[in-house]
Order: structure tokens, then sequence, then C-alpha cells
């Protein structure tokens, strides 16, 4: 059956539409519906886009960052307020995909991709949707697949506290990187020379990118050496569930994570 | 079902098309346009054969909504050559035995032009980046990544009979 695509010039209207109809998806730089679309998918029946232009908007005039949820990666890469992602933006496809792939679409990526989303995630971003408020990133995306479609407005996070303070890291077996094995972020602040408020997120070892609140727990008053690291390394799955697919095993991305969290953390990672 | 009207220019040239409403523009290009030089490999975004440009900018045509195209330009590379004379991208890939079976080749000179439009003179490492979206299952990369860096050397000017002009 042909898909129809319904084309709305307001965000607001696009939004109504998708909240109106379950079986509607929403359109964004296409990277994963036109997949869907060439493969015959028969779940996709009708997509929704807008050319609202307000959803590419980047702003970073204010306290935090606002990256509009249509931005795609090759927006992110040429603002320089944005460096701290660049690595992660850099790390999703080739020049072409970067694009196309857009910040909200990297919300709804099947895993292992979803690599910009882990890296938000560790940065605690926060989503705003069109017309329904605004709630935290891993909230949302631990709510995904369970909610009527909801359209992303944008995606807002601090600045890292400090150069350096922000790290990503991203495992595949292609060089320049392809898909995933796994990748990790991490914001870790530090007040005299010990680690405080980490956050840390995986992709491709759970559903979803996930916060990995024992890793967190355990880089807390921490030093960045061998030691220091030594408890979280201990947990570095605790809270994962990673699978079993065509690019790795779930024996062995547990069993290589340890060496990339190391990697990361004393900053010996790519 | 009614089609949506879509007008934009394909290296150059006015076209105006009736697409579907979710047909990609690797199939428009095809099928409507009559401009097979781009090709379709795995409709997945993974094999960059289908790769145009769009104005000036890299996509893969089969993952670009025909009609989201509307009033943009599109460059496939089916308009590299000038009539007789080939485009120094195509003329270094036939030097350095850049194509094997060919499949990728347009994919690659599109996005060895998309490369060299913005950096004329682009480092090794640029080149392989810039690549990293098309994939070559017969060369094992070398002498495309040779040819493009060879094409850089030259500048952008066509071939003639062999000879650069």
């Amino acid at each position: 059956m042909p898909v129809t695509v319904q084309t709305f010039a307001q965000a607001s209207e696009a939004a109504a539409a998708l909240s109106s109809d379950r079986d509607a998806f929403y359109f964004g730089g296409g990277t994963l519906l036109m997949r869907a679309v060439n493969e015959g998918d028969p779940r996709l029946a009708r997509m929704i886009r807008t050319t609202d232009a307000s959803l590419r908007q980047i702003r970073t005039s204010g306290s935090r960052i606002e990256i509009g949820a249509g931005a795609t990666m090759a927006d992110v890469l040429a603002n320089r307020e944005l460096s701290f992602l660049h690595r992660a933006a850099r790390s999703v496809g080739g020049p072409a995909i970067r694009n196309q792939a857009t910040v909200g679409g990297n919300l709804f990526a099947w895993t292992p991709y979803g690599d910009f989303t882990t890296a938000l995630l560790a940065m605690e971003a926060t989503v705003s949707l069109v017309g329904a408020g605004e709630m935290a990133l891993d909230q949302f995306l631990a709510e995904r697949d369970r909610q009527p479609r909801r359209l992303v407005a944008a995606l807002s996070v601090a600045r890292p506290t400090a150069t350096g303070a922000f790290r990503f890291h991203k495992v595949s077996r292609i060089k320049p990187e392809r898909t995933s094995l796994m990748c990790m972020a991490a914001h870790l602040p530090q007040s005299g020379g010990r680690v405080q408020g980490a956050r840390v997120a995986y992709g491709g070892m759970a559903e979803t990118p996930i916060r990995m609140l024992a890793v967190e727990r355990a880089l807390e008053g921490a030093t960045l050496d061998e030691p220091g690291i030594a408890a979280a390394l201990a947990v570095v799955c605790e809270g994962a569930s990673p699978a079993t697919d065509a690019i790795a095993s779930e024996w062995y991305r547990r069993e290589v994570a340890p060496v990339h969290l190391k990697r990361m953390l004393l900053g010996q990672g790519n | 079902m009614a089609k949506t009207p879509v007008q934009f220019t394909v290296n150059g040239q006015p076209r105006a098309v009736f697409a579907e409403d979710a047909q990609n523009l690797l199939d428009t290009l095809r099928r409507d346009v009559g401009d097979m030089s781009p090709k379709y490999g795995c409709g997945q975004g993974t094999c960059g054969a289908c790769t145009v440009l769009i104005d000036g900018e890299p996509h893969l045509s089969c993952l670009v909504l025909a009609q989201s195209c509307d009033g943009q330009s599109v460059e496939t590379t089916g308009g590299l050559a000038d009539g007789p004379n080939l485009h120094v991208l195509q003329a270094a890939f036939m030097e350095h035995f850049a194509a094997q079976c060919g499949f990728c080749t347009a994919g690659m000179l599109m996005a060895a032009k998309a490369l060299l439009d913005r950096n004329p003179n682009p480092s090794r490492d640029d080149v392989i980046e810039a690549l990293s979206g098309n994939i070559c299952r017969c060369t094992g990369y070398e002498p495309i990544i040779n040819a493009i860096l060879d094409a850089a050397s030259r500048g952008g000017q066509r071939i003639a009979g062999g000879a650069v002009i």
C-alpha cells in the first residue's frame, strides 16, 4: 500500500496530526524512515512532516544551549559553540548522512545507533515537546516506545563545566567509524582533583542509550587515575543489558566494556 | 493517489516531475528524469552508491524524499563531463584504475566532488573521511584515494582526449 505524506507549515500542526494518529510516523531527516519506505515496511502507512524552520534553529546565547530537533549533525558540526559535541556528531555516519540525520531523529534510532543521544544523555539534556512541555532525556527514552507519538521541538543542554570535562568514546570495527559496537559518554566535573557530579551514559548496551548510575556513584569523589576508577570498573555493566546482534555478541560487549570505560575515564580514548 | 509536483534543477537543467508521496529522489532521478547515473545499492543509507549533491552538499538520494527537493539544485555524476571532456575526477579514476565493477563509482565521484568543491587541497585523511559513507567492495579504496588526491593536485580542469585543458 502506498505511504502517504502530509506536510505542515507549522510544527504545532504536525504535532496535532501526530498525536491524533497512533500509526503515523514523524519524518525528520529521513535516514531512519526512508529505509523503512525502501524496505516496504508494512507498519508504515502515513508519514507527517513539517517545513517549520524554527525546528532547525540552534540557540547558544542563553545559559543553556538549545538545539532544534530538526538541526542536522552537519549543523552541529558547523557551530563552534557546540564543539564539545563535535566528536559525537562526527561519529554519526558519513558526510552525506550527517547532512540529513537530525538531532531529534537520533532520539528514535534503534540500538546500536543513537551515538549522539548518548552524548546528550551524559550532559543531562532535557527534551522540549511541541505543545507538551519539557522532560529529562533519560525519562523520555525510558517512555519512548510506550507513549503516544509526540513531536520533539528541541534539546537543551548546559555547557560542560570545563574543557575536557566532557568525554565521548565510540567503539566500532571500521575506521573511519561506522556502526557502534558501543559508545560511552561522560561529564566529569572535578573539584580539588576529585570528581563531583559524574554523569555517564552508554549507547549500544541496552534498548536505548542509558545512564550508568552505578558507575556514576562509584566515580563520586574519585580521582581520575587507575586506583581512583577501579570501583567504577567493577560495576561497569551494572544496569546494562547488551544484546547479541550482527555487530557483536552480548558476551563480547560485556568483556570489552571495562577496557573502553577505562580508556575514556583516563583520557586515553579516541 | 495524488502526486506532488516537484520542480528542481538536475545538473543545471530545470526539471518538473510528479512524485508519489513517499517517492525517493533516487527513483525520481532514474525513472522520471532519466538520469541513470546514481545507483540503487542498499536502499539503507549504508553503501553511498546513490550519492548526489543537493545545493552543493552530498546526500544519499535513496533516503531523500523527492518532494523535499522542490526548488533545489541536484547534481549527479551524469553532469560531470562536458560532452567528450571528462571531469578531472573521472579522468583520474580511469588513470588510477579506481573502478573495477564500477557500481560504487558514481557515488564515489560525487562524494569526492563535494570534498574538492569545499577543500581543493585535501589531505589523505580528508579524503578518507569524505569517503567514509561510501563502500567499495572491489578496489580496497587505495586507487580511489590516490585518484582523488591526483585530481586535487591537477585543479578543477576537465580532460579532452587524455590531456588536461
